[in-house]
């Protein structure tokens, strides 16, 4: 890690390392907001994040935000857990490892604790009261909608492949890992090996 | 078609399910919680679950998280939707912290890269597999299979095409598509 930071502040000199506690308390504030703001997830307000970690208070590098985002989307997990890998990174810049584990954390809980609370109480409101009309046509109506909205993320997330012409191996990988998925019960895992299987032989 | 459904037994049975469940989502877990809640441990079928992922996808915050935290709320309360978020975040976080420190030595590395390439095509198909498994499902919507086709084919024109930001998309198409059910409903 002290390498690669070595590194990175080689290339941006703008980083700010030290952090005091009414930038701490500010950071949280924002992530709190952040929070009831992500509807589809904290990866819509990643622009928003960008502009205050690495434009406005230069918490972070521009190569240690992508990096992050990255790193979590690859590691398994859900992937909101780049908020934490960013908490992680801020507190290692700011010069301690034990910093950066509760950065790691708080971050994360600010992060989750808006929006999770207004889950908790929707469920159960709409559990109380699914007998409603209303809430019959809501769960009804947006059915084929986050169907699709699903094999779209999909889609996007293929879309990274690069271009078909080019990348095809991958494409196909795409491609018959969902008829794999779909029309047989081979484990998910076996799927996910193979692929990294192939990619680390540069096949793909 | 339809398998018996049997829900959790306990907030220790959702920590652990949430948290091999989360142990297996490289590039996200959207990509394995169908497979695992429904196909897999029964706790639902195909059409409770995509009621529960409505709810999930509109409220703010992760999906996954939001989704976690229904389930767990609705059979243990408090308890379980705090048994199931942990055992959503904490093994994965940990993990990834190691992988943080792992990747800034070796991240570099060409079989590290190419294996990271082959792994996120292969979650891309298993989102599509979800969503493509959800499809029978709608068969018994009060919307009708071509009023189905036609939401989810603007959704999709939309949202993977056109790239249109997903929150206007979702309420948009959303708030048409919840009218014409509440119509229907009335019937």
């Amino acid at each position: 890690m002290y390498h690669r930071l070595q590194a990175i502040e080689r290339v941006n000199e703008m980083i700010v390392p030290v952090i005091g506690w009414a930038d701490w308390v500010q950071l949280l504030a924002h992530y709190l907001v952040f929070s009831l703001i992500s509807v589809g997830g904290a990866i819509t307000v990643l622009p928003e994040m960008h502009r205050l970690l690495v434009v406005s208070q230069h918490w972070l590098s521009d190569a240690q935000f992508s990096a992050s985002v990255a790193l979590a989307q690859a590691s398994p997990g859900p992937n909101i857990l780049f908020v934490a890998l960013m908490g992680w990174n801020i507190g290692l810049n700011a010069g301690s490892t034990w910093l950066a584990l509760v950065a790691a954390i708080l971050c994360l809980v600010s992060v989750l604790l808006p929006s999770s609370v207004l889950a908790v109480l929707a469920a159960r409101w709409g559990h109380h009261n699914r007998e409603r009309r209303a809430v019959r046509a809501f769960k009804q109506g947006m059915s084929p909608i986050v169907v699709s909205l699903l094999i779209a993320t999909g889609w996007i997330l293929a879309s990274a492949n690069g271009d078909p012409a080019r990348d095809w191996p991958l494409w196909a990988v795409t491609a018959v890992s969902a008829l794999v998925v779909w029309r047989t019960k081979v484990h998910l895992l076996w799927l996910l090996a193979l692929g990294a299987l192939l990619g680390a032989a540069g096949l793909l | 078609m339809t398998v018996s459904v049997s829900p959790p037994r306990s907030p220790g049975d959702l920590f652990i399910c949430f948290t091999l469940t989360a142990l297996q989502g490289f590039g996200g877990v959207m990509a394995v919680i169908q497979n695992e809640l429904v196909e897999r441990r029964h706790w639902m079928t195909h059409e409770e679950f995509i009621e529960d992922w409505a709810v999930a996808q509109i409220s703010p915050g992760p999906n996954v998280v939001n989704l976690a935290l229904m389930i767990g709320t609705r059979y243990f309360g408090l308890r379980g939707a705090l048994a199931a978020l942990a055992g959503l975040i904490t093994a994965p976080l940990i993990l990834l912290l190691i992988l943080a420190l792992a990747y800034a030595r070796w991240g570099a590395q060409p079989a590290v890269v190419g294996a990271l390439r082959g792994m996120g095509a292969v979650a891309a198909g298993l989102i599509i597999a979800a969503g493509l498994r959800l499809l029978g499902a709608l068969r018994s919507n009060p919307l009708g299979m071509a009023m189905c086709a036609a939401l989810g084919g603007a959704c999709f024109v939309a949202v993977a095409l056109l790239r249109w930001p997903q929150p206007y998309v979702l309420f948009g198409l959303g708030a048409v598509a919840c009218t014409i059910a509440y119509r229907r409903l009335s019937a």
